[in-house]
């Protein structure tokens, strides 16, 4: 698992998971899963702008960016400009 | 008439309207209506008999809005459960209602089994989605959802329930720690869904959309309204992606929107004028009082869009509704009490106050519950004798205020349950969940103000000495027992917990120390 993804993972298993043992890597959509909600989705949002310095505009707060850990971490390569 | 004619009646007059869009798929009233005749037949065939119960725990999408209106045609009574409910709430709920058969997603049949040896009376589960094909021989029958409607003639039973009976049982929260089982019957549903069409001016024009799940009587009553008027509605499974949620409302040129103050808020934090919202008829508010600031900014943002914030609880669907026209005039009343039902406030003896005072609500009409499911105690407590002979009404505990011009107030719940993001949440409930926390020697839970979520839940825990316990630990713990929005936000760690003079504990106290969230 790259930083990315292992940093999202972390952030996810600590504050919307709070211990349920969920396989993250595994998982094609956190809304299917019932891991993530309207305040869950503004909780992420707000880390990820915390902790790589982005700001994710309206627009972008879609499951196309947001909605597994492969689209979190590439949403997140490609506002870092990698 | 019973509650599922009003999808019955459209199947006749206007088959081919659509009445139901989800995700990318729609179905037409008659399309709809075969698939409830089919799984009704189904229901019948595997044992669901007159005035048993069904419990669904379905997301919100096209299989929950067919198991409703099938179960309803079987005769049988929809036990509605959220579907974030975690085991042993679900568990209880089962035993609770009795319920003969369970309608779940695959994703949940994990948890399920591990609770059918606990719901001896549980013969049938339906699921939606896959079955594993070791889970298909186990008793009671585990069976797919959809080879069950595959299987059945789409023909309408003869009906088995008058309009008497009991139609579905609402769980909601109260201060005792254990939810209660609403009951209303066709009866009472069709009252309340009447009222809110008439008072909403549904129209077969109408494309609702709603977010809320169809098991809060809020989701519930954007169905039956719709369908009642021959509308369509939009369901989507959830407001988690508002942006989505936007883009849906513009696409399907949405009329009608129901949402929560929490809804409203996180709305209102996008920009609308990248969507073209000039569709939206109205917007409702109900599940808490809205904010006056947000009512404010939701006129500036929405000017041409008609804004209903109303007022209501579980024991009788709804009750008030501000009229739009006086929201700018008078942001902070819930208005006056919608068609074909009387309120009024009484003092603590129970007499009539005239305007001017503040005392509890008190519910006059068609459309109350008719009792908690196995409770009259309970019961006898907000169900109380009325003015007309062999009448009763209900006692809301709430607390209004009504002015010169007979407008109602909101003041305060007499009871200490918490409204967080529109749902109710039982300080008692998650207190239990706390003292069997390891580490945990006592604890009191509260609600606090917060912008976003209304109130949040804040808990206060005393540890048993030495015990190694954080924060953490306990949000980790609640989380494994409580639906989500019930899970505290914040646990603080006493000393001891203040107590008032006759021992009990202080809630005004912790309130006082709570602070902002």
């Amino acid at each position: 698992m790259t930083d990315i993804a292992k940093k999202i993972s972390t952030f996810i298993t600590d504050n919307l998971l709070l211990g349920r043992t969920v396989d993250l890597v595994g998982t094609s959509s956190f809304l299917d899963a019932g891991i993530i909600d309207s305040t869950g989705v503004l909780e992420l949002v707000q880390f990820l702008e915390e902790t790589w310095g982005l700001s994710v505009k309206d627009e972008e707060m879609v499951p196309e960016n947001l909605d597994s850990l492969v689209r979190l971490e590439s949403f997140v390569k490609k506002k870092l400009g990698k | 008439m019973q509650i599922e004619s009003v999808l019955e009646e459209r199947a006749r007059r206007a088959p081919e309207k659509v009445a139901l869009v989800c995700g990318t798929s729609r179905w037409t009233y008659a399309a709809l209506a075969a698939d409830v005749h089919a799984l009704a037949q189904g229901l019948i065939a595997l044992g669901v008999g007159a005035g048993d119960r069904v419990a669904l725990c379905l997301e919100n999408g096209f299989e929950a809005v067919v198991s409703t209106f099938a179960v309803l045609e079987a005769g049988a009574a929809v036990v509605f459960v959220n579907p974030m409910t975690k085991a042993e709430k679900l568990a209880f709920l089962l035993h609770d209602s009795g319920a003969v058969a369970l309608l779940v997603a695959d994703k949940k049949l994990e948890t399920v089994t591990g609770l059918l040896s606990q719901s001896p009376r549980l013969r049938t589960v339906l699921v939606v989605g896959d079955v594993p094909r070791e889970t298909r021989t186990s008793a009671p029958d585990v069976l797919a959802w959809k080879d069950v409607v595959s299987g059945h003639d789409p023909v309408r039973p003869t009906a088995r329930a008058i309009d008497v009976d009991l139609a579905c049982l609402l769980y909601t929260s109260g201060s005792t720690g254990s939810p209660k089982g609403v009951m209303h019957t066709h009866l009472s549903l069709l009252a309340a869904t009447r009222s809110i069409a008439q008072y909403l001016e549904a129209t077969r024009d109408d494309v609702v959309l709603s977010v809320l799940p169809l098991s809060f009587g809020y989701g519930l009553t954007q169905l039956l309204p719709t369908f009642l008027a021959g509308g369509t509605l939009v369901l989507e499974r959830s407001f988690a992606y508002p942006q989505v949620t936007l883009q849906r409302m513009s696409a399907e040129r949405c009329t009608g929107f129901a949402m929560v103050p929490t809804i409203a808020a996180i709305l209102l934090q996008n920009d609308l004028t990248k969507f073209d919202v000039g569709s939206l008829r109205y917007v409702t508010n109900a599940g808490a009082g809205i904010a006056p600031e947000l009512l404010k900014e939701l006129r500036r943002r929405l000017p041409s869009t008609r804004i209903f914030p109303m007022y209501g609880q579980t024991e009788c669907i709804r009750a008030t509704f501000l009229p739009p026209e006086e929201v700018d005039r008078n942001p902070t009343s819930v208005g006056k009490g919608m068609p074909n039902q009387e309120m009024w406030i009484v003092d603590e003896s129970g007499r009539r106050l005239p305007p001017g005072h503040t005392g509890e609500l008190v519910v006059r009409g068609a459309h109350l519950m008719r009792g908690y499911w196995n409770q009259p105690d309970a019961t006898a407590q907000k169900l109380r004798p009325g003015p007309m002979p062999g009448e009763t009404v209900l006692f809301t505990g709430d607390v209004f205020r009504i002015d010169a011009d007979g407008w109602f107030y909101f003041v305060s719940r007499k009871d200490d349950v918490i409204k967080t993001r529109g749902e109710k949440v039982s300080p008692r409930e998650v207190e239990n969940v706390l003292h069997a926390c390891d580490g945990v020697l006592t604890a009191a839970v509260i609600g606090v103000a917060d912008a976003l979520l209304g109130q949040s839940v804040r808990a206060f825990v005393v540890k048993k000495p030495g015990a190694e316990l954080d924060e953490r630990a306990v949000l980790r713990h609640c989380a494994r027992h409580l639906e989500d929005f019930a899970v505290p936000r914040r646990v603080e760690f006493l000393e001891e917990l203040p107590k008032t003079p006759n021992a009990k504990i202080d809630k005004q106290a912790l309130q006082e120390r709570g602070g902002p969230a």
